[in-house]
């Protein structure tokens, strides 16, 4: 394809552009670069929209009235799916997957077909009162608990996910604690997240793994077992947000600026399948998000033989510019 | 509205070098080094470099250090802290020199 039919073709194909910068496709071509999949070992599952709270970075735009969910059929699926491929990781998201009420079925499933299986929480759906048996659960199948905590900051942490949800996530971390989750020494695996709570990129990983841990633990009491910091991905509410502040082509244009060619190596959708509450495949969940499905087409897992073959093309956007930006996103 | 100060002036920065470009690389090659990591972190360094853009009170240096300071992992809390600092020793600077003020006075008064 040439530099102006990519340049047509992703002004026809996208979501509404922002203006001033390249678009994601043609700076791959500009490398000479190309966005295949390798061996793909790990599936992610994102069992549902629906979630407690409207996070302003939310890239699926998760939400209280949101009312897509798996239901009982996709989530037989999704483990047969697990039991023809063999994944070594299975990573389950949303929304908030403590509300999908087939996380518990498949957990068990999965826990057996998979060595690692992750579950991401806001912390608060967790540890709602409503849900002691999910935190059992985990504890008894080895589940990490891959936990959103952008900030040791009150204020920071509230303007991004909701008021007071600084004070109970800390609540569910010494919980966590408490049950061995993130202790020294514990096979029980506590990992954090931690997004940036505006319109800018996150610090260095391994800088800010140290100073949370230090903090946490000082001021807080709380532990864990790993970090990691991601930047925001400009799409659904996180997206409307950039809108709304005047901030949208002057973030698109900090990430273009910092495209590392390196990063391409480490990209998660080179070695990951994500499919949909409702057994759609994606690349990744960020095209989830944007409705681009794998490789560019429709297709629904029940309808896959096996992981999809290395060397498949990956379907592109200029919200792929998130994940090659500086060290990159894995 | 025409305003001497404008923000896209900020990423223009480099075209100082335009006539003068050894000059200009020198400093940019300083300028570099002083804000990578060292006995310092970048963070503190960050946190650093936004008071004093306070206190010189350069709007481009208050623009890309707020930034900066967020990217490095402060918070607004802490860089309130900080300018609240250059604060104290901007003001304390000037009260200081009340004591001079004194001396003369005393020396000038029955």
């Amino acid at each position: 394809m040439s530099p102006e039919a990519i340049i047509q073709d992703s002004n026809s194909n996208s979501e509404e552009r922002s203006s001033d910068i390249e678009p994601f496709k043609l700076t791959l071509y500009r490398h000479g670069l190309r966005l295949e999949r390798e061996k793909t070992s790990t599936l992610q599952v994102n069992v549902g929209l629906l979630c407690n709270q409207r996070c302003k970075h939310c890239h699926l735009s998760a939400g209280p009235t949101r009312r897509e969910n798996m239901d009982q059929e996709t989530a037989e699926q999704v483990i047969s799916y697990a039991e023809r491929c063999s994944f070594g990781v299975v990573d389950i998201t949303g929304g908030a997957p403590e509300l999908n009420p087939y996380l518990p079925y498949l957990v068990e499933k999965l826990s057996s077909l998979t060595a690692k299986v992750m579950v991401r929480s806001n912390l608060t759906a967790l540890n709602d009162g409503a849900r002691d048996h999910l935190i059992e659960l985990f504890r008894e199948h080895g589940v990490v608990v891959v936990a959103s905590f952008p900030s040791f900051n009150e204020a920071q942490l509230d303007s991004q996910r909701g008021e007071g949800v600084f004070n109970d996530s800390i609540t569910a971390l010494k919980r966590l604690n408490t049950l061995g989750y993130g202790r020294d020494g514990s096979e029980l695996e506590l990992d954090l997240i931690s997004n940036p709570t505006g319109a800018f990129l996150p610090p260095s990983q391994s800088q800010t793994e140290k100073r949370f841990r230090q903090v946490l633990r000082e001021r807080l009491g709380v532990e864990f077992t790993n970090l990691f910091s991601f930047a925001n991905v400009p799409l659904g509410r996180f997206r409307t947000w950039l809108k709304q502040t005047g901030n949208l082509d002057s973030y698109m244009q900090r990430l273009t600026s910092k495209f590392n060619p390196c990063a391409m190596e480490g990209v998660m959708c080179r070695s990951l399948v994500s499919v949909s509450w409702d057994g759609y495949l994606y690349d990744c969940d960020f095209n989830l998000a944007r409705g681009l499905g794998m490789g560019g087409k429709r297709i629904h897992i029940s309808d896959m033989a096996g992981p999809p073959e290395p060397g498949t093309t990956i379907a592109v956007a200029d919200h792929c510019y998130t994940c090659t930006a500086g060290a990159g996103f894995t | 509205m025409e305003t001497y100060y404008k923000p896209e002036d900020l990423p223009k920065f480099e075209e100082i070098g335009k006539e003068a470009q050894e000059l200009a690389t020198k400093f940019f090659d300083y300028y570099g080094a002083v804000f990578s990591e060292g006995e310092l972190t970048e963070r503190e360094k960050s946190l650093i470099a936004l008071a004093v853009a306070h206190t010189i009170q350069c709007p481009y240096c208050i623009d890309a250090f707020t930034r900066s300071c967020l990217e490095k992992g402060s918070n607004v809390a802490e860089m309130t802290e900080a300018v609240h600092v250059v604060t104290a020793i901007r003001g304390g600077a000037s009260l200081v020199h009340g004591i001079q003020m004194r001396n003369i006075a005393e020396k000038l008064s029955m």
